[in-house]
């Protein structure tokens, strides 16, 4: 299954490599990685996504916990969570394209956020799935370039991860 | 306050934390600090001969210890040099803590003569690492480095210095903290009470109990708590390759060791048992054999102070995080409270069963197929010789079997060895390091030809410093371990596994001042063996003829369970 892992972490140098190191030493997957410094700048939230089963899954949080540099842990897919990624995605606009583009973009609740005469940048936000399903929706033919952040996210409700 | 400089700091903080002895090799990016050592007497340092050999040494001191042990080494290859060791540590859990010197601050990156980032090539094999980029930080994380390593589940820290942090001239003022707090390292003191209470519960009411300890119980201080639990409830006590010596091994509730190499009565409890009582062991593959075939009927509970060790390979039925001593002395204080009895007749039926399988085979095997004397009878007898009491470290292969299956360890801390690593090479270095640290014990180095050659060099650092180590050499003239693997699964293609042009090891120990002594026949071994060790101020290398042929049995048969095994070449259970 497909799970999120949020973890707070000193903001250290080497604090990164080690969270990535152990995910190569130990063979665990890692569909994506962000990492920023939050408010307080001597923590950084770093968000992977991976897969693996219960046991698995819980191998990762325990190793995780058990770096030096790291505060907390927490597995969002647990419990009620948001999650939100950001895409760029550069497209060929040209002739009746140009509409096609930005009817789906609209629908997708995406924007433009740069023009040429023979491109679109459309910027879009949400679920990893619904950045999969604007990909679907343009078809590849028409991308001349994509970059996603990786997902981030956070627990709905009071729940936080602090501290 | 005083004012020091960067590498006047490493050694006074060396010294506030109490280190007598350190042990390393010098070099460029480490001069400031050995000159900083040489205007000091405090702190001791050892000369080796290959950075291997600093890491085993400080390694072994602090498995006979429980405290850090501690190495120094330059940047570049003084430091990939002590990888070997650094992994040695990790793998069993052992606090040490190694500094290495690393190149100027300004030159890190831009491949600079001896530079390695040492951070990034030790990362999968440290518990942390540290880099110094102020002269300041240099008490403090020094005194993390020591509480790091020593505390919750021990393990190696490095910490890498720039030569320039370490500057004669630059003085700052120096305080060692008294303690340090972690926010985000805590680890646990004490297990879960109603976890505890449900394990003890479970305990008593089991029919075919067993305890499987290891590493955990030496390291974490325990041994007596676990006898006292063990000898209160009448209960089976396997111990694993690391846990020897964790539980008394002459006691008649001992089994044996347990796994691939373990004895048939530890194995055969361990599969038919219907609780298994884990404590400080981590359920490697080298115990449990084939998963899906481990120990089909029993509940397991498991201790272990590390939460990531449990449940990794075999699901607890009730997992408790916390240090073995102390939640095996609450364990006992439960056990002395409870009105609940073990249940006396099925514990009886269950001994009667284990002493047939103690009588079935019971650490048997043949004098009568060989010229020459068996490896088991030399442990046998290096066990006589020194009453069982003596600090055995051992090298990797059929002789650490050997070693590990006939020395009866009564105590814990005395049998030093690389379980998690196998790293041929420990055994020399690890001798030296005990015996430097306890001059009046019997300190054995169990060794074969092959890993005794791995790090022979130490051989000189012994003259150096007079530590005078016995040297037990089980010579079978080949790499035995590799040898019965080919016999077993090769048809006997023995590739690279003997060992042509071996040195006269006796003209070898005497052109570094030792003693040598050859030994071929049996009748000749005690007396040898006496005289060698009666030689309290020399080292002596004894190359003893042993048979080639010997395997080491029982052996558990690949992708099975607990219970089957090889128990001599021809028999299976
Ligand atoms: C550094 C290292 N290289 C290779 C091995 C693989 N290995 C394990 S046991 C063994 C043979 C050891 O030979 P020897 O020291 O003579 O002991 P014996 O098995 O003959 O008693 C080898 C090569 C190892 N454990 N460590
Ligand atoms: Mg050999």
């Amino acid at each position: 299954m497909r799970h999120i892992i949020s973890v707070l972490m000193e903001n250290e140098p080497g604090a990164l490599s080690r969270v990535v190191g152990l995910f190569s030493q130990r063979n665990f997957n890692i569909e994506s990685l962000t990492v920023a410094p939050t408010e307080d700048s001597t923590l950084s939230r770093l968000t992977v996504t991976t897969l693996g089963s219960d046991r698995v899954i819980e191998q990762i949080t325990k190793q995780l916990n058990k770096l030096i540099d790291v505060v907390k842990v927490v597995d969002l897919t647990e419990g009620e969570h948001i999650e939100r990624e950001l895409m760029m995605i550069k497209l060929k606009a040209t002739g009746q394209m140009r509409d096609e583009i930005k009817r789906t973009a609209d629908i997708f609740r995406g924007q433009i956020i740069d023009v040429t005469p023979t491109t679109y940048t459309v910027q879009l936000a949400g679920a990893s799935d619904k950045l999969d399903a604007f990909i679907d929706a343009i078809g590849t033919s028409g991308i001349m370039e994509v970059v996603r952040t990786g997902v981030s996210g956070l627990s709905r409700g009071e729940k936080v991860l602090s501290l | 306050m005083e004012l020091l400089s960067g590498a006047e700091m490493v050694v006074r903080a060396l010294k506030d934390e109490g280190v007598e002895y350190i042990y390393g090799y010098p070099g460029g990016a480490l001069l400031h600090i050995y000159d900083a050592l040489f205007q000091q007497e405090d702190v001791k340092h050892i000369l080796v001969r290959h950075e291997q050999a600093a890491t085993h040494m400080a390694d072994a001191y602090a498995r006979a210890t429980g405290k850090a042990g501690v190495s120094l080494v330059t940047s570049g290859p003084g430091a990939t040099n002590a990888v070997t060791g650094i992994a040695t540590a990790y793998m069993d859990s052992i606090p040490m803590v190694v500094i290495t010197g690393q190149v100027m601050s300004h030159l890190i990156g831009e491949d600079a003569f001896q530079e390695t980032d040492m951070i990034g090539v030790s990362r999968p094999v440290v518990k942390h690492s540290f880099s110094v980029q102020n002269p300041e930080d240099i008490p403090g994380i020094i005194k993390k480095a020591f509480h790091i390593a020593e505390s919750g589940r021990p393990g190696p820290v490095v910490v890498d210095i720039p030569k320039d942090m370490t500057t004669p001239t630059e003085r700052y003022p120096y305080e060692y903290p008294a303690s340090v707090k972690l926010r985000s390292y805590n680890p646990v003191s004490r297990g879960h009470t109603g976890q505890i209470k449900k394990a003890m519960d479970m305990v008593l009411s089991a029919k075919r109990p067993v305890i499987y300890s290891g590493g955990g119980i030496v390291m974490g201080d325990a041994s007596n708590e676990l006898t006292e639990l063990a000898q209160m409830l009448n209960v089976p006590v396997t111990n694993t390759l690391m846990g020897l010596g964790g539980y008394p091994g002459t006691d008649r509730q001992f089994v044996g060791m347990l796994g691939m190499h373990g004895s048939y009565e530890a194995n055969m409890v361990m599969h038919h048992a219907d609780l298994i009582l884990a404590v400080g062991a981590r359920f490697d593959d080298r115990v449990t054999n084939a998963l899906d075939k481990f120990c089909p009927t029993a509940k397991i509970i498991h201790v272990d102070i590390d939460p990531a060790a449990i449940s990794k390979t075999i699901k607890a039925d009730v997992p408790i995080v916390g240090p073995a001593k102390s939640v095996l002395s609450e364990m006992v204080s439960i056990v002395k409270a409870s009105k609940k009895q073990i249940d006396k007749e099925a514990l009886d039926a269950w001994w009667q069963q284990i002493e047939e399988w103690r009588t079935r085979h019971g650490g048997r095997f043949r004098t009568d197929d060989s010229e020459l004397m068996k490896p088991q009878q030399v442990i046998e007898m290096l066990s006589k010789v020194t009453n069982g009491d003596a600090y055995v470290c051992s090298d990797v292969g059929q002789h650490q079997m050997f070693a590990a299956q006939y020395y009866k360890f009564n105590k814990p801390n005395r049998w030093i060895n690389s379980g998690g690593l196998g790293t041929m090479g420990f055994g020399l270095p690890a001798a030296m390091g005990v015996k430097l640290n306890f001059p009046d014990a019997d300190v054995a180095c169990v060794t074969g030809e092959g890993s005794i050659q791995m790090n022979i060099q130490e051989l000189s650092t012994i003259s150096q410093y007079d530590i005078p180590v016995k040297v037990i050499c089980l010579n079978n003239q080949s790499l035995g371990m590799v040898r019965q693997w080919q016999d077993m699964n090769y048809e006997s293609r023995h590739s690279q596994s003997y060992m042509k042009s071996l040195p006269d090891f006796i003209k070898l120990v005497e052109a570094y001042g030792h003693v040598g002594m050859k030994v071929d026949k049996y009748e000749d071994l005690e007396a040898a063996m006496q005289e060698a060790f009666s030689l309290k101020d020399r080292m002596v290398f004894m190359d003893i003829a042993v048979d080639p042929f010997e395997h080491v049995y029982p052996m558990q048969v690949p992708r099975g369970s607990m219970r089957d095994m090889w128990l001599t070449k021809t028999e299976r259970t």
